[in-house]
């Protein structure tokens, strides 16, 4: 039974100014499955994790989203949710407001209780009106997540998904990672493999040069 | 190397010729050539700036035409093209501010006097300028290739803007080509002959120099590729 | 999980998006909008001490004041796509929405900020500067109206295309002249037909440009915006 729900990677290479990051890189996940993507510090996982995303151009290759029907470009930000290191709030906005921002440039009604009920859940005061800007790392980190939550995305990608985050921050992880497992896909990218103990598919980006 | 000799020997032909060919004020053998009214002897000029004008607007269309290739198909030899296409237009644009000054020295007594055609030439210049100005700005080189491409499109687009604007703004100081409009031209066939010979060895020497650098660029391209990381 | 019908959201929301944020951002700050009021009445202070009590003539006077909205355009339209690349959300905008409702919404803004710090421009200029008076208005009206719309479409494409760059300051004017100056030139005259007091037929070849102008560069925009944008 082919799920609706799929990505798949194919022949994926990237080069940058002539220096080749990786190449011939491909995964398949289907919905209910866990990519796993590791490696060592500069092997490229953010890069893969960009081009997944459609950040970045790869400079041979394609990923190919399926949700039913092929998923065009201009349908994905309704696709996928990202928390990374590399990807900023808008930081002079409180955290409502960008929350109400995830909602409104892709288009999405904001719906108000729910982001304040998905601020509470990631642990932040909803009543804090400051800007994120004001804000410490594991608290941005939060807010990250909120905002990649927020229109329930079908793949969720988390690069470094611990990051910064205290005890409580890790178990609010590991509750949204298992909840993501369930019906949707989930994709890891990480140097730690405790992050992401079972995972239905592996890219291991080390000696791929 | 039969090209690069040929086209050496054509230009230096057409230039002794268009140098001493007497200019009379009735043509009766078949070297001589017509005097135009006001200019005399300095109407030479015209078999230099003329060509080195046409050259500069056909680089630049050049440029953006593998610009819009490199767009499209993100092979950097069309980048590199398009990079050489602009700088000999640039070369030739230089050239032709100069000998269009020189030649509004001789017709009018000023260098310089915004006229639409001198003040047309300087704008390509200041076009290529700022298209190696932001080429200079970009270090990525799929960045660069790209970014030049689409700046080129843009002034390339608002171009034809200025020559609608010129008119409106300034009475033109330019004498009438004396070879465009149908049946009025002034000139006889010596130096119709002449004139397009330099037209021909100019560009046969621009393609030679754009070939030239090409082939340069694609080899430093290719063996530094192979030599970096 | 069972695909949804409608994945997409509303473009024109995500354009408002866009423009709100950029908005709202900056009536909290208010960066930009101090510094281009200051540069304006600093210019035209300039101005004012160079002319003295001379009267310069009409033309003169219709091409200084371009010249000082040219110079507060190149100090103030960048900042939409500059910013987010120094902040770091160009990504995140990425993430979240279309190419095309960046463009158009950043475009708004620019419109929106163009014919305020114009406004403002002229009447100082107006009540300040000596001799320069409007005496057929409507030619004068027009011509701010799409003169600044022109200046707002030229700008933001070169923004965004500076802002990849890196000594994006300098390069914006040196890019920006050329584009602009078939715009400046059309004003400019326009301007001066309106001083002179001409009939507004006058100035409907200045008109038939600036309208062409701005349909032919938005549209080269939202044909090239997409390879500027993206990665």
């Amino acid at each position: 039974m082919s799920s609706p729900l799929h990505i798949a990677g194919a022949g994926l290479c990237k080069v940058f100014n002539r220096r080749q990051v990786f190449s011939d890189v491909q995964f398949q996940v289907s919905q209910s499955e866990r990519l796993l993507i590791t490696g060592r510090n500069g092997s490229g996982k953010s890069t893969l994790v960009r081009i997944l995303c459609g950040l970045l151009t790869p400079s041979a290759g394609s990923v190919v989203i399926r949700w039913g029907h092929e998923v065009q470009e201009v349908e994905r930000p309704g696709v996928i949710g990202l928390v990374a290191p590399y990807l900023q709030m808008f930081e002079e906005f409180s955290a409502i407001e960008n929350l109400q921002l995830a909602a409104s440039l892709r288009g999405y009604p904001f719906e108000r209780g729910r982001a304040e009920h998905l601020l509470g859940r990631v642990g932040l005061d909803i009543k804090r009106k400051d800007a994120v800007r004001s804000y410490s790392s594991g608290m941005k980190q939060r807010v990250k997540y909120a905002f990649a939550l927020l229109h329930r995305p079908p793949i969720l990608v988390l690069d470094e998904p611990m990051a910064n985050l205290d005890a409580d921050g890790v178990a609010m992880v590991r509750e949204v990672m298992e909840e993501q497992h369930q019906e949707r896909i989930l994709v890891v990218a990480t140097n730690d493999l405790s992050d992401c103990p079972r995972a239905d598919a592996q890219v291991n980006l080390d000696g791929r040069t | 190397m039969a090209f690069r000799i040929a086209v050496g020997l054509w230009l230096t032909l057409v230039v002794i010729l268009s140098l001493s060919l007497p200019m009379v004020a009735r043509p009766e053998h078949w070297y001589d050539l017509p005097i135009v009214p006001g200019l005399e002897e300095k109407a030479r000029i015209l078999f230099f700036h003329v060509p080195t004008a046409w050259l500069s607007v056909v680089g630049f269309l050049l440029s953006l035409v593998y610009g819009v290739r490199y767009l499209r198909r993100r092979d950097p030899e069309d980048d590199l093209k398009s990079a050489t296409s602009a700088g000999i237009g640039f070369l030739f644009c230089v050239l032709a501010t100069v000998t269009g000054a020189i030649w509004a020295r001789f017709s009018w007594g000023t260098w310089w006097n915004w006229d639409p055609r001198q003040t047309s030439i300087f704008v390509l210049l200041l076009i290529y300028g700022a298209y190696f100005a932001l080429r200079s700005a970009i270090e990525v080189e799929e960045k660069r290739g790209t970014l030049a491409a689409v700046y080129a499109i843009i002034a390339g687009v608002t171009m034809p803007f200025f020559m609608f604007i010129m008119p409106r703004v300034l009475s033109s100081l330019h004498p009438e080509p004396i070879l465009n409009t149908q049946g009025k031209i002034q000139m006889n066939a010596t130096m119709l002959i002449l004139f397009l010979s330099s037209l021909a060895g100019f560009t046969g020497l621009a393609y030679w120099m754009w070939r030239l650098n090409v082939r340069m660029e694609v080899l430093l391209h290719r063996h530094h590729g192979q030599s970096g990381a | 999980m069972a695909a949804p019908e409608v994945i997409r959201g509303s473009w024109l929301r995500s354009v408002g998006a866009v423009f709100m944020k950029d908005w709202r951002a900056e009536l909290r700050t208010r960066y930009a909008v101090s510094a281009l009021l200051m540069f304006v009445v600093t210019t035209i202070a300039i101005i004012m001490f160079s002319l003295g009590s001379e009267e310069a003539p009409a033309d003169v006077l219709s091409g200084m004041l371009w010249v000082v909205i040219f110079f507060g355009a190149m100090s103030g339209l960048a900042r939409t796509f500059v910013v987010e690349e120094e902040r770091g959300t160009a990504m995140t905008l990425q993430l979240l929405t279309t190419p095309g409702a960046v463009y158009f919404g950043k475009l708004l803004f620019n419109l929106v900020l163009v014919f305020g710090l114009n406004l403002v421009t002229i009447a100082l200029y107006g009540l300040f500067v000596n001799g320069f008076i409007i005496r057929t208005v409507s030619i004068f009206v027009l011509t701010v109206v799409l003169g600044s719309a022109g200046f707002a479409a030229a700008a933001t494409i070169l923004a965004a295309i500076i802002a990849r760059a890196s000594t994006k300051g300098t390069l914006y004017p040196v890019l920006a002249f050329p584009v602009l100056l078939p715009l400046l030139l059309a004003v400019i005259n326009a301007t001066r037909l309106a001083s002179e007091g001409a009939a507004f037929s006058e100035a409907s070849g200045e008109f038939q440009l600036l309208v062409s102008y701005i349909a032919v560069v938005i549209a080269a925009s939202t044909l090239v915006f997409d390879y500027v944008w993206k990665d």
